[in-house]
């Protein structure tokens, strides 16, 4: 079963337990410097973002169909069959497409290392492998942020949604953008005022590329046998017109 | 002052060139010692800035000479261009290894520069990119092989790469196309990202077709400076020939931009008084005024109007790569991002070095050659009888 968390604005109080738990699960530095800066970054892969009355969550969204794993070049992201989107430190060149592909703009680089390399969440993929929820899911004191299974976690979105029109804005967040993801956000007001792009495409984006990519074999074949039968043609005429020559030659002598 | 008379007399383009490459010395230490963080304005919100936009984008772009010659020579067979076709594959192979340079430079992990070989992602168009720049830069190295092999005297390589001297061409022909539109395909991922006035799905397209035109661009440009610090004969009706197809070109390019930013609606964006706006139109005023300038005949025969109307297209070329990449990727990424000293000395550095290797290369190889032409050509149909 494909695994996912869903984050709930309305309950969201603010407390950055999630990001405290995420900090000590990754072994990253936090303190209160760090917990007031409300961006993504290279030692903060998950921020809680403070948007008016309301809190939201940022993360890796662990697309169904990942753009930064279609673009990189050496197959360093991979979606996991349990959902999360996991990242291959080792294979990485550091080209930073997935950065510039990403459509939520979640990657974010170590860039003051010589040895620099990608951070993201990556869903406690292997907490998730042992049956246990995620560092945050578990940190967090109000439900707010949920872990489970992706079907489960939508039926109990839907729920929320229908029962209590008031409190919700009429959209699940994550069931149809660029293809779904496996994070999944309710907010009792529209996505764009808690900072979210909401006018991604519902088609997942790598067949933009795929698109082109899948002409290749079209232009080595037709090229090849293009060029090749110009040459042969401009080349025949060269030929012919060296032979006329050399017969013309002959005759004359004769 | 009888020291200072000992001092070799170096010529000012020569102190230039010395000073550039000692501050690019320096900036590279800065790069390698303090990582991408300390010697880039690139950040998380942009993470590809002016390594990327000129020294790969304009570089591949600018070394298009290379198969757009071979084409013309070698396919359709117009043996009166073959003393541009040297110069041209020079520039080309130049271009690429500089590129490749770059690259060294802009990777966070330049030593894994190989996984792309044995860490296949086929639906990643930066593995498309990897490996046209891995099989271009071979056939670029063998397309300019028989310089050197001329140049010593070794025949029986020479003979070899004769002998497959077509099927190379075409192979370069493929590999250059593929890699000219996959540098436009890179940025069909981003439709969200970059500003409609770029976005198109016929980015690869756009970039082909202005990559043919520059490689015109590029050999009236290096033709005429090469003759200009050689003392050679400018070869005046070839240029200019190859400068009404660069007009041809150029006309089909902007029609095909103009009908499709007109389909996708994108034109309403010109009203807006925006850096945008701006930079798109300085672009399109560029190309256009080259086209206009090239349509005409006195342009065509004068060989400084020729060379400014290139230089013109070229500049036209360099805008819009650094549009699509820079530009057009900044209003959404919410940050603005001015390169930082250490970028733009790497860059400068690169192409001082682009320009000193060309100059070398012409000086001590058989580039610019005058030969029988028919005598040429019986060596090269030879081995295919054969």
């Amino acid at each position: 079963m494909a695994k996912a968390i869903l984050f709930d604005a309305t309950k969201c109080v603010g407390c950055r337990l999630c990001e405290v738990a995420c900090a000590e699960r990754n072994h990253l530095p936090y303190d209160e410097t760090i917990a007031t800066e409300e961006q993504l970054s290279a030692y903060k892969v998950t921020a809680v973002q403070t948007c008016g009355a309301h809190f939201v969550r940022r993360l890796c969204m662990h697309c169904l169909e990942p753009t930064c794993a279609s673009v990189c070049p050496v197959g360093a992201l991979y979606k996991s069959e349990l959902g999360p989107v996991v990242y291959a430190p080792e294979r990485c060149i550091g080209c930073r497409y997935c950065m510039l592909a990403c459509p939520f703009q979640v990657p974010a680089y170590e860039w003051n290392s010589r040895l620099p390399r990608v951070k993201k969440c990556d869903m406690c993929v292997d907490r998730l492998q042992q049956g246990e929820l995620t560092a945050c899911a578990q940190a967090c004191p109000t439900e707010a942020t949920t872990c489970g299974d992706r079907d489960a976690l939508i039926a109990e979105a839907r729920r929320r949604v229908t029962e209590s029109p008031d409190q919700y804005y009429q959209h699940i967040y994550g069931l149809e953008q660029v293809g779904g993801t496996s994070v999944l956000f309710l907010s009792p007001v529209p996505f764009e005022q808690l900072g979210m792009r909401a006018h991604l495409p519902q088609q997942a984006l790598p067949i933009l590329t795929w698109r082109a990519l899948a002409h290749i074999p079209d232009i080595v074949l037709v090229g090849s046998v293009l060029l090749g039968g110009v040459w042969w043609i401009t080349h025949r005429r060269d030929e012919v017109a060296a032979a006329e020559r050399a017969l013309k030659e002959k005759e004359k002598k004769q | 002052m009888s020291p200072a008379l000992r001092f070799p007399r170096w010529t000012f383009w020569q102190w230039v060139f010395a000073l550039v490459m000692l501050g690019g010395i320096y900036a590279a230490f800065v790069r390698y010692t303090r990582g991408l963080g300390g010697s880039t304005a690139l950040s998380d919100l942009f993470p590809w800035g002016l390594w990327i936009g000129f020294d790969v984008l304009c570089g591949v772009g600018l070394a298009a000479g290379g198969f757009t010659l071979a084409t013309v020579v070698y396919i359709f067979n117009l043996d009166r261009y073959k003393p541009v076709l040297r110069p041209a594959i020079l520039t080309a192979f130049l271009g690429y290894l500089l590129v490749i340079l770059a690259l060294l430079f802009d990777l966070g992990r330049p030593e894994r520069i190989w996984h792309a070989l044995v860490m296949w992602n086929p639906h990643s168009v930066m593995f498309e990119v990897a490996w046209c720049v891995m099989l271009y830069t071979t056939v670029l190295a063998l397309e300019f092989s028989p310089v050197i092999f001329e140049r010593f005297g070794w025949h029986t390589p020479l003979r070899w790469i004769r002998a497959v001297s077509i099927p190379l061409v075409i192979a370069g022909v493929i590999l250059s196309t593929l890699h000219q539109s996959s540098l436009g395909s890179l940025y069909l991922i981003v439709p969200h990202k970059l500003h409609p006035l770029w976005y198109s799905p016929l980015l690869p397209v756009f970039f082909f077709i202005s990559a043919i035109a520059v490689g015109f661009a590029m050999t009236i440009f290096e033709s005429y400076h090469s003759a200009k610090a050689f003392g050679k004969r400018l070869p005046m009706p070839l240029l200019a020939s190859m400068g009404r197809v660069l007009a041809v070109v150029l006309l089909v390019y902007l029609v095909l931009r103009g009908q499709d930013l007109w389909r996708l609606g994108a034109l309403a964006h010109l009203a807006e008084g925006r850096p945008e706006t701006y930079l798109f139109s300085l672009e399109i005023i560029f190309m256009l005024a080259a086209m206009l300038l090239l349509f005409q005949r006195g342009t065509r025969t004068s060989q400084t109007r020729l060379y400014f109307a290139a230089l013109l297209y070229i500049f036209g070329f360099i805008t819009n790569r650094l549009n699509v990449s820079i530009t057009g990727m900044e209003a959404a990424s919410g940050t603005h991002y001015l390169p930082r000293w250490t970028e733009v000395m790497v860059t400068l550095a690169i192409v001082a070095l682009g320009f000193a290797i060309f100059r070398f290369a012409v000086k001590h190889l058989p580039i610019f050659v005058e030969e029988k032409p028919t005598a040429r050509l019986e060596a090269e149909l030879a081995p295919v009888k054969g």
